[in-house]
């Protein structure tokens, strides 16, 4: 089959892919309350408190308790909001961060009951470029929603965010290419295999925090939470959203933390490998990739805990002045190795 | 020309913004505080949690007052000279006294204290009245919980103050 946009790499049976999306799904939906848990509770630790202890054993039931809040909180909009717009915008927030959670492998192929399944949504040829695609669309779910609202608050969070996703997605492409060049392939599963030997963490330091920063950036979190700035605009482009709709664009934040965490596995800590040539068996393979999730989501958690947010044009000169020329240097250096040593 | 001598504070200035050293400097000043964060992480949180856990107070702690009573005798301290009252800065104080007599002996002076209230919404706890009075009748206690639904309900009378305090509060003991 000559595939239109992308090679599939592994095809499976149409109702194994319809199954497979919706554990997907499932799992991503029961993550993100653990994630908003542990952010809470980690900040506490990190701030020699607490954090919610209230709620169910240890607070456990705090998530829950939020999200039972929100759901049955007025669906309030204002008079200048622009109604399908601002119905529409938390949606496409969501919907391109599940999106984008498909293609994470947690795993190679295996078999179960014996039919041969990939542990991923989907295992294309174009991984990063998928990724990126998802990305750019996640933008108008911020800049639709802040627009929308017809706010002036809102607005300068979402033209906030839409200036810092474009310098921002620059050089997280520039630090990928690195690892690209290296595996020689955009599927995800490839680049999983191409670090059987060594994880690109190790040749690729620099692509890793490079990366790691944009990353930042891009799920618009601590230091570079601009878009929210809740000193200078009251809740950034999310101002004026209550209810299920600002449930909506806090689960979309915390999977894209998610996924950022899933695709710094992949890329840099070799997904589901073990180093020192441990083979454990396939079904381990998912918690392995969800321990290393686990290892970056607390370094976001880490992050935010400490650094104060950047001033709007400190971050500009940082994306564009710094991250770009070096996330440039590290692609151009890594194509004239891998040019030499092949 | 006027010198400033020795005593010149040196302003220490950040480099200027964009340099590629101040890059690396900022890289190194994040890990540091990265550090820092991951330390407190470490230590554990220093948060006593108020209602379950109490921090003891000290014994000079200013707390509701007490009025006292003789330990043999049984017979209240307080004769009801109103020198507390007069002390009191927030005049928070009513004292009412009546004249002790033989079949009606409430005190070991020559008058008691017929009323003796303290109205605590007012009362700013500074401890006035505990030095003012002549025969150690009123001091400070240690309750601190004096929360109430009603204002009316602050108004502590005598029978209130004379009352065993409930001991809702942990004392630090001595050099703690």
């Amino acid at each position: 089959m000559t595939a239109v946009l992308a090679v599939v790499g592994y095809y499976e049976e149409w109702w194994i892919q319809v199954l497979k999306a919706i554990v997907i799904f499932a799992v991503a939906l029961q993550l993100v309350p653990v994630v908003l848990l542990a952010e809470r509770k980690l900040l506490g630790r990190f701030q020699s408190r607490y954090g919610p202890n209230r709620v169910g054993p240890y607070g456990a039931l705090q998530p829950v308790a939020d999200i039972l809040k929100l759901l049955t909180k007025e669906q309030f909009r204002p008079t200048t909001s622009i109604g399908f717009l601002f119905a529409l915008a938390p949606l496409i927030s969501i919907l391109t961060a599940v999106a984008a959670f498909a293609i994470i492998p947690f795993g190679d192929v295996q078999r179960i009951f014996g039919t041969p399944v990939g542990l991923y949504g989907i295992d294309v040829s174009i991984g990063p470029l998928y990724l990126f695609a998802f990305g750019a669309i996640a933008f108008y779910g911020i800049m639709l929603g802040g627009w929308s609202s017809g706010s002036k608050y809102s607005f300068l969070g979402a033209m906030r965010g839409a200036a810092q996703l474009i310098s921002y997605e620059v050089s997280q492409a520039l630090a990928l290419l690195g690892v690209i060049f290296t595996a020689q392939t955009l599927s995800l599963t490839g680049i999983v295999n191409a670090q059987a030997g060594m994880w690109y963490i190790v040749p690729q330091f620099f692509g890793f925090l490079i990366f790691l920063a944009a990353s930042f950036a891009e799920t618009n979190r601590a230091p570079f939470d601009l878009t929210e700035a809740d000193a200078e605009l009251v809740g950034g482009y999310n101002t004026e959203f209550g209810g299920g709709r600002f449930a909506s664009y806090y689960f979309a934040e915390y999977l894209n933390v998610l996924v950022v965490s899933g695709i710094v596995t992949t890329v840099f800590l070799g997904g589901w490998l073990l180093p020192f040539g441990i083979h454990p068996p396939g079904w381990v393979d998912p918690i392995v990739v969800l321990a290393k999730m686990s290892l970056i989501t607390f370094l976001f958690i880490w992050v935010r805990a400490t650094l104060p947010r950047l001033r709007y044009d400190q971050l500009m000169s940082f994306g564009w002045k710094i991250l770009l020329p070096l996330a440039t240097l590290n692609a151009l250096v890594t194509a004239v190795l891998v040019v030499v040593t092949h | 020309m006027w010198s400033p001598g020795e005593d010149v504070i040196e302003v220490q200035r950040t480099p200027k913004p964009g340099a590629a050293r101040d890059a690396w400097r900022t890289f190194g000043e994040t890990l540091r505080g990265l550090k820092t964060t991951f330390g407190r992480l470490l230590e554990g949180p220093v948060t006593v949690q108020y209602p379950e856990e109490k921090v003891p107070v000290y014994p000079r702690f200013r707390g509701r007052h007490k009025l006292h009573r003789f330990e043999d005798t049984g017979l209240e301290k307080c004769v009801g000279c109103s020198l507390c009252a007069a002390a009191c800065p927030a005049d928070c104080i009513r004292v009412v006294a009546a004249e002790n007599t033989p079949e009606h002996r409430v005190s070991a002076g020559e008058r008691y204290a017929a009323v003796y209230e303290i109205n605590l919404s007012r009362c700013i706890f500074c401890g006035y009245c505990e030095i003012a009075c002549p025969f150690d009748a009123i001091t400070m206690g240690h309750d601190y919980e004096l929360s109430d639904y009603d204002r009316s309900d602050l108004i502590f009378t005598k029978e209130m103050l004379l009352a065993e305090p409930l001991e809702r509060t942990p004392l630090r003991n001595e050099g703690e």
